[in-house]
């Protein structure tokens, strides 16, 4: 019978297919469609401290392959997460979480992380590097391999749960980012969060989004995210979970191949809400075609 | 909400720039007037969130706008054709405060949903009346079925090609009304909210990335905190909306 298991920082999980933040609400949503307690995890929608009403409309475009959004990290704030979502998901879901952590500082990224690391619902603390830095000209965390491994390390310290640390996609080096959070104490790599982007209104002659850009998911990104993860996994040591793509169990099966120890699906779950669950049938069947007995005998086979 | 496939059964014109589309499939996941599904088309990487017209216990009506390549793409499928739909979207208008009388009021393609809240109000006994606006004669739809219903209906066109000359909101002001349930372009939501003499629902249009409230692409402002306009509305109540200046 084929294997699913997978494990990550010592959590095993019943197979590699993690619901990314931002896709999946606190995971209610798609409780009328299936059972969610079959995922392996999924990932909050990122929190920061305060309550956030996120981007002007629109903030969303669709593409030719995919959509270009710009939400803004929309959420109610670190105290409503913990007092309420977290009780109300409790009723529905018996596994553990990765909590996405945000802020437009590094104090603010310590101080949520602290507070979820409190919860027991909570596996892995995932920090989401896709902030722009307010106190220090606006830049992204992620677009630097110093600002990227303050973040982390400062993270790190206030909190005793793993530290999972999602990277920014539009960077010209991400495998010094990726080695600069693991020297920061990083305990493993979720790769990558969506590529930057825009569309232009050709009536308006002005970007569509009230943003200007946004970042581009789509199942056409799958090569880019599965490179930036099989370079990646030649510099670092700790598990990596690929994102940003993948929509089928053969991708789930070619980005655990390149080096990541798990998968997080996004932006597919908004065109089908079904598509988890679609993947975890269809991974068996896929394993058996390719002679695949247990997931974790090829993470990085492509090495 | 039900994740289904649903069997085109028809997909015919119905006026200038709009089709009607019949789907049969499951309708138990549909549980008030002014609800939408949200259809899945190939080659199109998102749904499009069509508002429901009028189901029964085994077909969805639908009244689409012809507003891009999407629904160009869905106005040449053909009988039989099979579509992933997601079905029982949205809040839905809210029956019960509506009082002996609702005025009902649509703009264009979205005189759609209030069709199936007319056939609801006469069904619990209530005596609604309509107000239909449209361009022009060509554009309106669904005349005839307030009509058949017995309900009270009045029609306006900016160019007074079909009834009385004008916007909904000059028509409105012949019919005495004990509140309003209000779908179309939101202009003349606001408008309507300009001269409105009671309380009401009123339906919103949006972008929307998923349609069940998972992307947050459709997020608004209202006097009660952020909301949905997918899940959370698509109808809100006229005390809570916060009018974009």
């Amino acid at each position: 019978m084929a294997n699913l298991k997978v494990t990550l920082s010592g959590w095993e999980l019943d197979n590699p297919v993690i619901a990314s933040s931002g896709t999946y609400g606190y995971g209610l949503l798609f409780t009328d469609i299936y059972d969610v307690n079959i995922l392996g995890s999924f990932s909050l929608k990122g929190t920061t401290y305060e309550p956030r009403f996120g981007n002007p409309q629109p903030r969303s475009a669709e593409c030719e392959y995919g959509v270009l959004s710009s939400i803004g990290l929309q959420n109610p704030g670190i105290d409503a997460v913990m007092s309420e979502e977290l009780p109300k998901l409790r009723r529905h879901y018996r596994k553990r979480v990765f909590a996405n952590v945000c802020g437009s500082s590094v104090e603010e990224y310590a101080c949520v992380a602290s507070r979820f690391d409190e919860s027991e619902q909570v596996g892995i603390i995932e920090v989401n590097l896709s902030c722009p830095n307010v106190k220090e000209g606006g830049m992204n965390f992620g677009s630097d391999p110093a600002m990227a491994a303050r973040v982390t390390g400062e993270v790190k310290k206030a909190v005793s749960k793993p530290v999972y640390v999602k990277l920014s996609s539009g960077v010209t080096d991400i495998v010094s980012i990726a080695v600069a959070c693991e020297q920061a104490g990083a305990d493993g790599l979720c790769m990558v969060n969506t590529m930057p982007g825009i569309r232009i209104d050709l009536r308006t002659r002005k970007p569509v989004l009230g943003t200007k850009t946004g970042g581009y998911s789509s199942p056409a990104m799958l090569p880019i995210s599965e490179r930036m993860v099989f370079q990646a996994y030649e510099a670092v040591s700790v598990p990596i979970i690929g994102m940003c793509g993948v929509s089928t169990a053969r991708d789930v099966l070619e980005m655990m191949m390149a080096g990541a120890s798990a998968v997080q699906i996004g932006s597919a779950n908004l065109l089908n809400p079904r598509i988890c669950k679609e993947i975890i049938d269809a991974l068996p069947a896929e394993m058996e075609e390719y002679g695949i007995n247990s997931l974790s005998e090829i993470i990085g086979s492509a090495h | 909400m039900i994740q289904g496939l649903y069997r085109i059964r028809e997909n015919i014109p119905a006026a200038q720039g709009v089709y009607k589309m019949v789907l049969e499939g499951d309708t138990s996941a549909i549980c008030a007037p002014g609800q939408f599904v949200n259809i899945r088309l190939d080659g199109f990487y998102t749904r499009r969130p069509i508002s429901v017209c009028d189901y029964d216990s085994e077909s969805i009506t639908l009244m689409y706008k012809l507003a891009g390549e999407g629904t160009q793409y869905m106005s040449r499928l053909g009988r039989g054709c099979e579509l992933d739909v997601l079905t029982g979207l949205g809040n839905g208008f809210d029956t019960s405060k509506s009082g002996p009388r609702p005025l009902l009021v649509g703009g264009g393609v979205g005189s759609a949903p209030l069709y199936g809240l007319c056939r609801a109000l006469l069904s619990q006994g209530k005596r609604p009346a309509a107000v239909m606006g449209f361009k022009r004669a060509g554009e309106a739809m669904l005349t005839e079925e307030f009509f058949a219903l017995g309900t009270e209906a009045y029609v306006t066109t900016e160019d007074g090609s079909m009834g009385e000359k004008g916007f909904v909101t000059d028509a409105m002001k012949a019919v005495e009304y004990t509140y309003l349930y209000v779908c179309g372009p939101s202009a003349m939501l606001r408008a309507v909210d300009a001269v409105a003499l009671t309380d009401g629902q009123f339906s919103f249009e949006a972008r929307m990335g998923c349609g069940f409230g998972a992307c947050m692409s459709c997020s608004c402002k209202t006097r009660f905190g952020s909301k949905r306009i997918c899940k959370d509305g698509p109808v809100f109540e006229r005390k809570e909306i916060l009018w974009q200046t």
